[in-house]
């Protein structure tokens, strides 16, 4: 064990009432409001959206809390921290990313769906099978995500706690696991949103006090700051350019792109953001949600620039590798630098920025099941096994039980990620959700010609292809950092899918659609066109 | 299609019927609407993905540009990189106004004249 592990851990043990104090808080917290938002919801639209009574401002933090997950936090500064320049890359992808969402997305959404993505994308189309297939996506895009966080909830737990055994990691995990299924068996969508909201306040809070106490380490001078993290690094001007963890090679260059690729594409297809959009009353609302969004997530992510260069110009580069791998725990040990290694305020700073961490990871993985077990119990279980013969009840009750299983899935596979970069993890679900999701939403929306048969192979062929490729690169296995190291059945080269794949799912919904016989539904086609622009009869 | 579902209907929101919608998605205030926003929309995606591939790009195959020292330590990839975030809250905003003064009047014009007459 690393010296600064067993200080971080020494300093913690002394600590660890107030740690578990800091924690509990959150989480009373949370169930209080949780049981609250339980006692009001009554109806499906309460369970799904929300009671679709959120302002815009409201919706647009719980988007943001949605979205700056571990891997935003954890992961961009870790990745900053070990890489330089190039972690910088994910918090541009990532925010741009929302243009596509806002121009295209988020009100037409809005206005022609009810309750999840397969609404949307199975309106014109015959239901049960586009239905299947959307809740399909849906189910794995919401579980690559959730591994990346349960895996930075290990994580956090392992360097606060000095629980480093695997049982320990794994009970954390199961934890997590067990707070998620009561999040939103009982609150639904009105009490994930609150939980949303209280918890974006505190990460930007969080976040703005360790960037205002690095900047004011170097009174403020930028160029200061990148220079000494540059020296710190011991890699000099180069930790300030791209290329130091995608330029070794073309195989590697290539990986970059396609990141690149998945992370622009990504969020305008991931299902548990899409889902939000459905809480508030208006297209207008949903815009302003956008808007909002951007704002705040762009201002977080200008910080982790600060945060992730503030932990290389304070922190050895062996410190931060030696606590974890894939430099996960730089954000936390930075705040524990900035507060004084051996100081009582260190611990404490440490603590309060782990607390929020962790209610981070918390949130998004509430949000994460909710869209998934919406998008089971309604796609699936209602519409496809019940053929739409079940009641909102029974419908409910589905979306609880599947809840419970998702959780589950999610603790064992996340028990097996927890070495892996968080970041790293949340790109593959990016990729994911923009070949098998994206196309579909798209070609729905402006494609007149597009069929059932379209968005089958778009949605399967799209999904099958990412999926398939990150099971055959390293990410799997034949590295050091694979998920199974021992073994090595890779021959994908590149880590992120995106380059391949998310060509591969638009390609394929034309092609089905163009070899398929069916005649579009040019009645339904007009009525999702003028419903979706115009906002007539939306719910 | 026997087994398949209808579509949701709600009760409460108005619901025009599908000759309604076919008329008006034929109209000239549905046609101005649309072309509002995809002539708008479209090529400003396209814009800025370009925009961002070229960055992309660049940080993969330029790395003499991108190392340029611009102010003390501050390179040509930092100022790069602040600009896609710069663009972004610029294009939002310019997406925010025109679909205020664009979109908006027209949309809700179409809408109030379909749910009243329903």
């Amino acid at each position: 064990m690393s010296p600064a592990i067993t200080l971080a851990a020494g300093e913690a043990s002394e600590h660890r009432p107030l740690i578990i104090t800091l924690f509990a808080v959150f989480v009373a917290v949370t169930l209080v409001i949780t049981i609250w938002a339980g006692r009001q919801t009554k109806d499906a639209a309460d369970f799904y959206a929300g009671g679709r009574q959120f302002t815009g401002f409201q919706n647009g933090l719980a988007v943001s809390g949605d979205y700056m997950s571990a891997a935003s936090f954890l992961g961009i500064a870790g990745a900053i921290a070990l890489f330089g320049y190039d972690g910088f890359l994910y918090s541009i992808g990532f925010l741009v990313a929302w243009l596509v969402a806002l121009l295209l997305v988020a009100e037409p959404l809005r206005n022609s769906g009810r309750y999840t993505m397969g609404d949307v994308l199975a309106y014109r189309m015959r239901q049960r099978p586009v239905r299947t297939a959307a809740g399909t996506s849906t189910i794995v895009v919401s579980i690559f995500y959730l591994l990346a966080q349960m895996a930075g909830a290990g994580v956090l737990v392992s360097l606060l706690l000095g629980i480093t055994s695997d049982g320990g990691k794994i009970g954390i995990v199961a934890l997590v696991g067990v707070l998620m299924i009561v999040y939103v068996t009982i609150g639904g969508m009105k009490g994930t949103t609150w939980v949303q909201m209280v918890k974006a306040v505190l990460l930007i809070a969080g976040a703005l006090l360790l960037t205002f106490m690095v900047l004011a380490k170097f009174n403020f001078n930028l160029s200061d700051l990148l220079g000494k993290a540059a020296d710190n690094s011991g890699k000099g001007s180069a930790f300030l350019e791209p290329g130091l963890k995608y330029g070794a090679t073309g195989t590697s260059k290539l990986d970059f792109l396609s990141l690149g690729i998945a992370l622009v594409l990504g969020t305008a297809g991931l299902p548990h953001i899409l889902i939000r959009f459905y809480t508030v009353p208006t297209a207008k609302a949903a815009r302003k949600s956008v808007l909002w969004a951007i704002g705040l997530i762009g201002a977080f992510y200008l910080m982790t620039l600060a945060l992730g260069f503030g932990a290389a110009a304070l922190i050895k580069p062996d410190e931060i590798i030696a606590s974890n791998k894939s430099g996960n725990t730089a954000a936390p040990l930075l705040a524990l630098h900035l507060g004084g290694v051996d100081s009582n305020w260190g611990a404490v700073l440490l603590a309060t920025i782990s607390a929020v961490a962790f209610a981070t990871i918390l949130a998004v993985v509430a949000g994460l099941t909710l869209a998934s077990s919406s998008s089971f119990a309604h796609d699936i279980y209602a519409n496809v096994i019940k053929k739409g013969q079940a009641t909102e009840k029974q419908e409910i009750n589905a979306a609880r039980w599947a809840t419970v299983g998702i959780g589950a899935v999610s603790v064992v596979l996340g028990a097996l990620a927890r070495d892996l970069n968080v970041a790293g993890l949340v790109a593959l679900a990016f990729a994911v959700a923009a070949s098998a999701n994206l196309p579909t939403i798209l070609y729905s929306l402006f494609w007149k010609r597009f069929t059932t048969a379209g968005a089958l192979w778009s949605i399967y062929g799209g999904l099958v292809t990412a999926v398939g490729l990150v099971l055959f690169s390293p990410v799997v296995s034949g590295k050091e950092t694979s998920m199974f190291p021992s073994v090595d059945f890779h021959w994908f080269p590149l880590e992120n899918p995106g380059i391949i794949s998310i060509p591969v799912g638009f390609l394929l919904g034309i092609v089905g659609t163009l070899l398929s016989k069916e005649v579009p539904d040019a009645a339904k086609y007009a009525e999702l066109e003028v419903r979706s622009l115009t906002g007539t009869g939306a719910h | 299609m026997a087994t398949e579902t209808p579509p949701p209907s709600n009760t409460q929101t108005p619901q025009p019927s599908g000759e309604e919608f076919a008329e008006v998605q034929q109209s000239p205030e549905f046609a101005e609407l649309r072309h509002s926003h995809r002539s708008f929309a479209f090529p400003l995606t396209f814009a800025f993905i370009a925009w961002y591939l070229l960055y992309v790009l660049l940080s993969n195959y330029a790395d003499d540009f991108m190392g340029t020292k611009v102010v003390g330590n501050i390179n040509v990839a930092l100022v790069l990189g602040l600009a896609q975030f710069l663009t972004t809250f610029l294009i939002a905003w310019w997406y925010a106004r025109h679909a205020a003064a664009k979109l908006d009047p027209k949309a809700e014009a179409i809408k109030s004249r379909m749910e009243g007459g329903a």
